[in-house]
């Protein structure tokens, strides 16, 4: 438990919680991007820069930006304000106030955390490459499909119908 | 490890892959389906003669095995293995089924020509061979039993071809369920082979299920009866091939089959299909044949084997004599063939049923193309009664079909003379008992005579008596779009094969004639030598099978062929002479009848039964009981309209009211079912902690 | 505290950040960002557990993450592509006012 890990863990909690408690929409996402930093930061600490730099690259770089995309398309003209949190909010972070709740006890009650292994392993990009290569060639091959799917599933869907045309 | 051992795979592969592509084709690709369909087999056909050569090069005995196994997947520690096997059985095998298919593909051409669902029919033929090559290379059983079951899906595909006939579809129910009970058997044996010696492949450097180690360990225990456990584990494998073979009491299917298409019935129902039971057993053989060394006499199984097979042979051949349809006959002649084979491997071990096996499938390929053709030629005719004279019309059909059936009449120096002559000759030597002998010779009288019967029918007489039986008419939708006329020859597309294939059915029994028996050796891995002593040996014997032949033959020709046959109303000769016995032998034994009658006679006498306790001793006691239930229905309509009935109402509001309430929850808000799957981890993460401490 | 502990408690932290966000807000986009912060929050588990477990050569964790990033990706773009197309229909992204699915 280092004072860097203490850091960066203040600095993730700050940027999501803020991310989920501001009113605004676009400061929400600026919010986001600090947390994802944060994020990304913590996996190089934790020795998984590949990881982390992908962090960086998907979340920051590409899903903040739809976000950012998606929020300004979707804003309307201002005509009908809107409330930032729905009626029932205490029910729904009451909640996630309870999950967390179990969780921290599932966490500090089982034995086993205690006893972990502390050098950390250097494990290089080659590493990563040759095992998604080799080991884990069927999966990357199944997500590369997914990750079409998706791309067309999305134009599909973004797409404007014709009977919308004017 | 050569590299066609490596790649034997690619065999079975290209035909699947094209079945594959096939079904993704359009109806209209017709060139597309055919040419792909048979360009696989024809490359599969040059593959699996480089395995022959292969094998060939590798010299005699066990070197002449070649193996490759590979891991599949991995169960609990254990990782269950298949693989493929390259041994002169195998490529025998895989070259008479690529070249036999690949003939019959080319015929189908002609043959499926008007059909609209050309393309799926090739699609399924292609999937056919696929699943025959898988069998024929499969190294573990429980990769043959796969292939076997596709073989036996695609067998159902295609005898429901003409699924809007109702005939047909149902035939194609009975072929899949029947033989399903067979595979019931090899399933459990199969089984019960794995638990015992904890591997199914067949050959695996000394470890495999048929290899000795194995061996030893089943033979040293016994099971129920006394039976010793390779024994029972061989009777359980030969119930599948029994049901696939088409063996009594399993045989019901085979002639139903015939209402596919003709090269399907050539090509899966004569050739190939129905021999990989044959085969089947020829691969577990060792199996079969474990003995106590002490002990000499033949395994129980064998002698099971030769009994069914032998039993099989004469009461299919029976049948035969008295049947009308053209397919018919030629599968109830199968059904007996693939009897031979199997008293063969009973009797004289995996070389002389497999023998006989090889040149059946070329002789009956012929035999069933050149009913097609005939059917083809007839506009859809498939009764014999309505045929003749065909010799004049259909030149090449006619001389053809000769060979074909000199060869299966065992007819000097056919190819089935050969074959069926060392069957003979080892049932002949059979130590237990000479009964398998004296049926199989019996059978081999009848096969001359129907076939002579048949011949005459179909060839002589006068052309095209008039249909008068419509009910033995069947026509087939291929042929209908021809419209009715005068017989004709078929295109080349379908006599060049025709051609081929009687060529093979006259000289291929010389590569296993007693004095050069090199198919034999080759199969049992010893060397060939050219020797005239057995030959001589086997001379007698050969003598008395010819005899048996001929006079066989001459009664056909004596009752069917002295005056020629003018109408098709009048009498069979052995109707008119023994009307009963015809007409069991027309219905075939009436096995097909049998379940059906027993369960409607019980049920007869039951409802009569019933019908009489009914009206003299119920009806007194049903006069007491319906007043007193009057006096019952009253109180209860009392009871009903002011007790009953508030009950339900408050049940029913009941319910109604907890649907209410819970229709509350779902409200169409996404976050609210978000919710409650936050609850539910709530409370997943408390229980499991509570057991955890527990 | 061992560092292990810590990364998990943190995790589970995010996680119910996330979820709370998910639960509350009213703008549907923001409800994506919170499920995707909960996506994140268990790729920390997992590189937690790599980093700190008996076997790190064998790089499950990582792989796991990397799988996981992916799918978050082609979610994000589904999840958005079919917002834009209610928004379209309904002209709001208000998961209040969306309760067509009403049993």
């Amino acid at each position: 438990m280092t004072a860097l890990f203490l850091i960066l863990a203040a600095m993730t909690i700050a940027g999501t919680a803020a991310a989920m408690s501001l009113r605004n929409a676009i400061h929400c996402i600026l919010a986001l991007t600090v947390g994802l930093v944060g994020f990304a930061l913590l996996f190089l600490q934790l020795n998984a820069q590949f990881v982390g730099f992908t962090q960086v690259l998907v979340y920051v770089g590409a899903v903040a930006i739809l976000a950012v995309f998606a929020i300004m398309m979707t804003r309307g003209d201002g005509s009908h304000p809107q409330p930032a949190f729905s009626k029932t909010w205490f029910v729904g972070g009451g909640i996630a106030a309870v999950v967390f709740a179990v969780l921290a006890w599932a966490i500090l009650s089982h034995p086993a955390m205690g006893q972990v292994a502390t050098e950390p392993a250097e494990i290089t990009v080659n590493q990563i490459g040759d095992a998604l290569m080799h080991r884990y060639v069927v999966p990357m091959e199944i997500m590369g499909l997914l990750l079409t799917a998706a791309l067309i599933g999305a134009v599909v869907l973004a797409m404007p119908g014709k009977q919308e045309q004017p | 490890m050569a590299w066609i051992v490596r790649n034997l795979w690619l065999i079975p592969a290209l035909p699947l892959l094209a079945g594959g592509i096939i079904a993704l084709a359009k109806r209209s690709q017709r060139v597309l389906a055919a040419s792909l369909a048979i360009g696989s087999m024809a490359v599969s056909f040059v593959l699996a003669l480089i395995a022959f050569a292969h094998v060939l090069s590798l010299g005699y005995g066990e070197h002449a095995k070649e193996v490759a196994n590979i891991n599949w997947f991995q169960m609990g520690q254990v990782w269950v293995q298949v693989g493929w096997v390259l041994d002169p059985l195998t490529a025998v095998m895989l070259v008479m089924v690529t070249f036999v298919g690949s003939l019959i593909f080319i015929y189908s051409i002609g043959y499926m020509h008007d059909d609209e669902n050309f393309t799926r029919f090739f699609c399924f033929l292609a999937l056919f061979a696929a699943a025959m090559l898988g069998v024929v290379i499969s190294n573990s059983l429980l990769l043959l039993f796969m292939c076997w079951e596709i073989m036996g899906l695609t067998s159902y595909l295609l005898i429901g071809f003409w699924f809007h006939k109702p005939s047909a579809a149902a035939a194609a129910k009975k072929a899949f369920i029947v033989t399903r009970i067979g595979d019931l058997g090899l399933f459990i044996g199969m089984a019960w082979l794995y638990a015992q010696t904890g591997t199914l492949l067949f050959f695996d450097a000394g470890k495999g299920c048929v290899e000795p180690s194995a061996l030893s360990a089943l033979v040293s225990h016994t099971t129920i009866f006394g039976w010793t456990l390779s024994t029972a584990i061989g009777l359980l494998i030969f119930c599948g091939a029994a049901g696939k073979s088409g063996q009594v009491p399993l045989h019901v299917w085979l002639p139903d089959a015939m209402e596919g298409p003709t090269p399907v019935s050539a090509l899966i129902h004569a050739a190939t299909m129905v021999a990989a039971g044959v085969f089947l057993i020829a691969r577990v053989y060792p199996l079969m044949a474990a003995q106590v060394p002490s002990v000499l006499t033949p395994t129980l199984a064998l002698q099971v084997v030769t009994w069914v097979g032998a039993i099989t042979a004469v009461f299919a051949s029976l049948i035969a004599v008295a049947q009308w349809d053209i397919k018919r006959i030629l599968a109830y002649s199968t059904v007996a063939q693939l009897g031979y084979m199997m008293m063969g491997l009973g009797v004289g071990g995996v070389s002389i049923g497999m023998f006989h096996l090889i040149t059946h499938a070329f002789f009956k390929a012929l035999l069933f193309l050149g009913a097609g053709s005939v059917i083809h030629g007839c506009s859809g005719e498939q009764d014999i009664r309505h045929m003749g004279g065909l010799k004049k019309s259909m030149r090449v059909t006619w001389l053809v079909y000769t060979a074909g059936t000199l060869a299966l009449c065992g007819v000097v120096p056919f190819a089935g003379f050969w074959s069926k002559d060392e069957i003979l000759h080892s049932a002949f030597a059979f130590s237990l008992t000479r009964v398998p002998f004296y049926l199989g010779a019996f059978g081999a009288l009848l096969t001359a005579f129907y076939m002579t019967r048949q011949y005459i029918y179909v060839f002589f007489g006068t052309t095209n008596r008039p249909a008068v039986h419509q009910d033995f008419k069947h026509e087939e939708p291929a042929a209908i779009e021809h419209g009715h006329h005068s017989p004709h020859e078929s295109p080349a597309v379908m006599t060049v094969p025709l051609v081929v294939l009687s060529v093979f059915a006259v000289l291929l029994g010389f590569m296993g004639a007693p004095f050069w028996p090199w198919f034999q050796s080759f199969i049992e891995g010893a060397p060939v030598a050219f020797s005239a002593a057995p030959f001589m040996e086997a001379l007698p014997l050969m003598a008395v099978s010819s005899m048996i032949v001929l006079v066989g033959i001459g009664l056909g020709w004596a009752l069917y062929g002295r005056r020629p046959i003018t109408s098709a109303t009048a009498p069979d000769v052995l109707e008119a002479a023994q009307p009963q016995v015809f007409g069991v032998l027309n219905h075939a034994f009436y096995v097909d009848a049998f379940y059906k009658a027993t369960f409607v006679r019980l049920n007869d006498w039951a409802a009569a039964i019933s019908d009489w306790f009914d009206r003299w001793v119920w009806s007194g006691v049903v006069q007491v009981v319906s007043y007193s239930t009057l006096g019952f229905a009253w109180f209860d309509n009392f009871v009903d309209t002011n007790v009953v009935n508030g009950g339900f109402d408050e049940g029913c509001e009941t319910v109604s009211r907890g649907g209410k309430l819970l229709s509350l929850l779902q409200n169409g808000r996404a976050q609210s079912y978000l919710r409650m799957i936050g609850l539910a981890l709530i409370v997943l993460v408390v229980i499991l902690l509570w057991e955890a401490r527990a | 505290m061992s560092p292990l502990t810590g990364c998990i408690l943190l995790s589970a932290l995010l996680f119910s950040i996330g979820l709370a966000g998910a639960l509350t807000r009213r703008n549907a986009i923001l409800v994506l960002i919170g499920i995707e912060l909960m996506l994140n929050a268990a790729n920390l588990n997992f590189i937690a557990f790599w980093r700190y477990g008996p076997n790190p050569a064998a790089l499950t964790g990582i792989m796991f993450t990397i799988f996981s990033i992916s799918i978050a990706a082609a979610e994000a773009a589904v999840g958005l592509g079919l917002i834009l197309a209610i928004y379209r229909h309904q002209k709001t992204t208000d998961l209040d006012e969306m309760n067509s699915m009403k049993g």
